[in-house]
């Protein structure tokens, strides 16, 4: 039965998200981002609170926690975690995206480790905070070239890590880090595995934490590994290199976090949007649903078209969330959901700003801080023109090769 | 028997018609030799409805039927019914064998070939918002599954699907709308075997167009209104004689009149437009025509209009899915088989990414159209869901109709392949108001 309507079972957990947005995010936006680099400690206390809204039933979930596929066996259509993360990651970016990252237990390695990792790891990392670690100086998007090496020493059984790794969210704050390495370069795709480091680990070098655009609340760091030891049981997945396999092990976490990311591009969106069409109503331009845009003045006409791709991308996002929930494979509509919502908060956010003149630009306000968050949503978790590519390759039947 | 039960039923039959009737054999058979010549270029208005139909009342006046709103699950859940999946496939295969074929020599006529009217007819296009105990197909609301049919019908060809659909609107507003009087009056033939070509009126010919602000106004005059103005884009105009009016009511505001065309003062001239011209577009101008009060539709309800306007362009949002889809159907192949520089042209990532943004914005187009349907289904309040679906089908879908060309380059300019056809009809879901409704 068509229905695109939210279920009210989740109408809870977003009211919950809503007030975190609202009381505990928003006052402290412009401390952190004028603060770079400080720990936003007001977070700790609502970890908890994050903590047991994730640990309720299906309905629960509202941070980025993993989402998992359960491979439910019951024939009716279900509305699960994958929703219901998305529709709280919403809320929360709509208070702060920076903030949201900052989360603690709340990192893509989190998710990275609930997607893939055996029950037992499950229990070892349970209640910990996990960053995620892929890119490289040499290696962004083209994630297969990453040089970054797990070498296993046969006698200790531990395997040995050397590379170094850059923009890792959280990095400094994560407990764990979520590792990106090869196990023969020669081989290629099949041989990325991913392997849970220890913040303290020895072999785990803090280079230096990155000033940014946006999302400064959030800290990026950059790591060296020397000779970084981790035990065979923190590899994720198979230590098998399976070619016929290839990237998918590493890359299906992919399928569930990115319409997360594609959720936060949403909450700051319609913030975008709710703040602008406020300041608007004040001058006496409101967009009427019923009027021909042509005849309600550019203004108007313009929060109409913005108003119409957040739809377009939420709608896109609840898609692929759904899809996840109910075990249809959604790598293609995950990409359509990131590639839309990247590109229209990128889109709106601008263009809110413009609108809202001096009020959108001025530090008195959030709004130039969220032009400044939004493109972050556009480059991580798979740049626009990656997603672009992963869905042309889906639909014209190519390969990496042919289509790069 | 459950909805469930009934539902199948509906769209079994409809498959059955089409498979089991031989209907398919004898319509390419017929195509050719019977296909109807329509003089386009005719100057001037004339006097409407060649046809001379008049519309009596089959059963005594009583209370109207209605269709009540669809439970939705409560789950967000974008599975079709079997009913909505039946509808869907029939009318599509229905598209492609008989649609598409016939598309670019109705283009060119200015016409649909009355045959495929017909065959849409039989297989129940005009009961697809009609109650069952009104000869109709459905027991609740259905504008989502009026969706999927309009949807699968653009995808063979917009413009026949328009003139289609045109009398299907008509019943479904009757439905919708109408009193018991106008039910027992109209519905019968519109769901028969012999549907009579109708239409709405809405549009009124000039630059922006407020469906709003009408200039067509029905004045009271004793027990009559009297009824002056110009309608603009309405389907098979020249010949439709059953017409729902869009008018400023006096005493009432903003509404809607059902009219026959055999009333004195109805005059139509055909005007051609850029595309959708199978469904035989023209002008209606009303010179004090003379219509019973009784011509009021939903009791002079400006909630009435205002959801008919909006219901007017879900169904415009429906057909550019379905035109859409047919864009990117066409060029994915086009573009794998294309060799240029030594390389299938959709080995570029110029080309590629143009695929890729004409699938994305395809799907938000489709997902806000159908969230719209089904707050209508439901009951629900769906303005702002409709003027999003409208914004993006309309932009979105004429730049699609663009990059088809576009991709296909020279040979997309030339009528040898029908994206520019397509170009030409994606334009119009922005710039009609009314003409169709689910």
């Amino acid at each position: 039965m068509i229905n695109l309507e939210v279920p009210k079972k989740f109408g809870p957990l977003v009211a919950q998200a809503n007030q975190v947005a609202k009381e505990v995010f928003r006052p402290i936006s412009r401390k952190y981002d004028e603060a770079e680099h400080a720990y936003p400690k007001e977070l700790d206390m609502l970890a908890a609170l994050i903590d047991g809204m994730n640990d309720g039933s299906e309905s629960g979930g509202s941070g980025a926690a993993g989402v998992r596929r359960t491979g439910g066996q019951d024939a009716g259509v279900r509305n699960g975690s994958n929703m219901s993360t998305a529709l709280g990651i919403m809320e929360l970016c709509w208070g702060d995206v920076g903030l949201l990252l900052s989360m603690p237990r709340q990192g893509l390695g989190n998710s990275a480790i609930a997607s893939v990792a055996n029950d037992e790891q499950l229990a070892r990392f349970d209640g910990m905070w996990a960053a995620m670690a892929i890119t490289e100086p040499e290696a962004g998007s083209d994630s297969a070239a990453i040089r970054t090496t797990a070498v296993l020493d046969e006698e200790t059984g531990d395997y040995v890590l050397n590379g170094e790794k850059i923009f890792v969210t959280s990095g400094d704050r994560a407990d764990l880090i979520v590792v990106w390495a090869t196990l023969d370069r020669a081989v290629g795709r099949a041989a990325i595995k991913s392997f849970v480091v220890e913040r303290e680990n020895p072999g785990l070098h803090l280079e230096r934490l990155e000033h940014k655009l946006g999302i400064r609340a959030s800290d990026t760091a950059d790591f060296r590994l020397e000779n970084c030891r981790v035990p065979k049981e923190n590899l994720l997945g198979s230590p098998e290199v399976d070619v016929k396999r290839g990237f998918a092990g590493v890359m299906q976490t992919f399928d569930n976090t990115r319409p997360l990311v594609a959720a936060m591009a949403v909450g700051l969106t319609r913030a975008c949007l709710e703040e602008t069409r406020r300041l608007l109503a004040d001058v006496g331009v409101e967009a009427d649903p019923d009027a021909p845009a042509a005849v309600q003045g550019a203004a108007a006409a313009e929060l109409l078209a913005m108003e119409a791709d957040y739809e377009a991308a939420r709608l896109l996002t609840l898609q692929a969330s759904w899809m996840a929930d109910n075990d249809k494979p959604n790598s293609l509509q995950a990409s359509m959901a990131k590639a839309k919502a990247g590109r229209t908060c990128v889109d709106v956010a601008l263009r809110c700003v413009r609108l809202c003149g001096s009020l959108g630009y001025g530090r008195e306000l959030l709004l130039e801080k969220w032009a400044r968050d939004a493109k972050i949503l556009d480059l991580f978790e798979g740049t626009q023109q990656i997603q672009l590519l992963i869905i042309a390759r889906q639909l014209l039947g190519k390969t990496s090769a042919e289509l790069r | 028997m459950s909805v469930t039960e009934r539902s199948m039923g509906l769209g079994l039959r409809a498959l059955g018609r089409i498979a089991g009737s031989g209907l398919v054999d004898r319509l390419r058979a017929r195509r050719s030799a019977e296909r109807i010549v329509y003089r386009a270029t005719r100057d001037g208005f004339r006097v409407a409805s060649a046809s001379g139909r008049t519309f009596k009342a089959v059963r005594r006046r009583g209370q109207p039927a209605r269709l009540k709103p669809a439970g939705t699950g409560g789950l967000f859940d974008l599975t079709p019914t079997d009913e909505q999946q039946m509808v869907k496939e029939s009318f599509r295969a229905f598209a492609a064998e008989q649609l598409r074929p016939a598309a670019n020599a109705a283009d060119a006529a200015c016409a649909a070939p009355r045959e495929l009217l017909e065959q849409l007819g039989e297989l129940g296009l005009t009961t697809l918002g009609v109650p069952e105990e009104l000869g109709g197909a459905v027991s609740e609301r259905s504008t989502v599954t009026s969706v999927l049919a309009a949807e699968a019908l653009a995808h063979g060809d917009m413009g026949l699907a328009v003139a289609a659909l045109a009398p299907a609107t008509v019943a479904s507003a009757l439905s919708l709308w109408g009193d018991g009087d106008q039910q027992a009056t109209y519905l019968p033939a519109l769901v028969g075997d012999d549907v009579p070509p109708a239409a709405l009126a809405l549009h009124e010919p000039r630059p922006l167009f407020d469906p709003r602000a009408l200039q067509t106004v029905a004045r009271r005059d004793g027990g009559d209104y009297v009824l002056r103005g110009v309608k603009a884009l309405v389907p098979l105009a020249a010949e439709a004689s059953l017409l729902i009016v869009g008018a400023q009511v006096e005493g009432r505001g903003l509404g809607l009149l059902v009219l026959e065309t055999s009333t004195s003062g109805v005059l139509v001239k055909p005007t051609p437009g850029m595309g959708v011209r199978a469904a035989a577009i023209g002008e209606v101008r009303f010179e004090d025509v003379r219509v019973p009060a009784g011509a009021l539709l939903g009791g002079g309800d400006p909630d009435v209009y205002a959801e008919c306007v909006r219901r007017a362009r879900l169904a415009w949002c429906a057909l550019s899915l379905g035109t859409s889809q047919a864009v990117l159907d066409y060029v994915i192949p086009y573009v794998n088989d294309r060799v240029a520089f030594g390389e299938p042209i959709s080995h570029r990532q110029a080309v590629a990414f143009a695929i890729s943004d004409i699938a994305i914005e395809l799907e938000g187009m489709r997902l806000a159209t159908l969230r719209a349907a089904s707050r209508a289904d439901a009951g629900r309040d769906f303005a702002r869901e409709v003027a999003v679906a409208r914004m993006l089908c309309a932009e979105k879908g004429a730049r699609i109709g663009s990059e088809g060309v576009q991709l296909l380059g020279g040979h997309g300019y030339v009528t040898e392949h029908p994206v520019e056809r397509w170009y030409r009809d994606l334009q119009a879901v922005g710039v009609f108001e009314g003409a169709l409704l689910v």
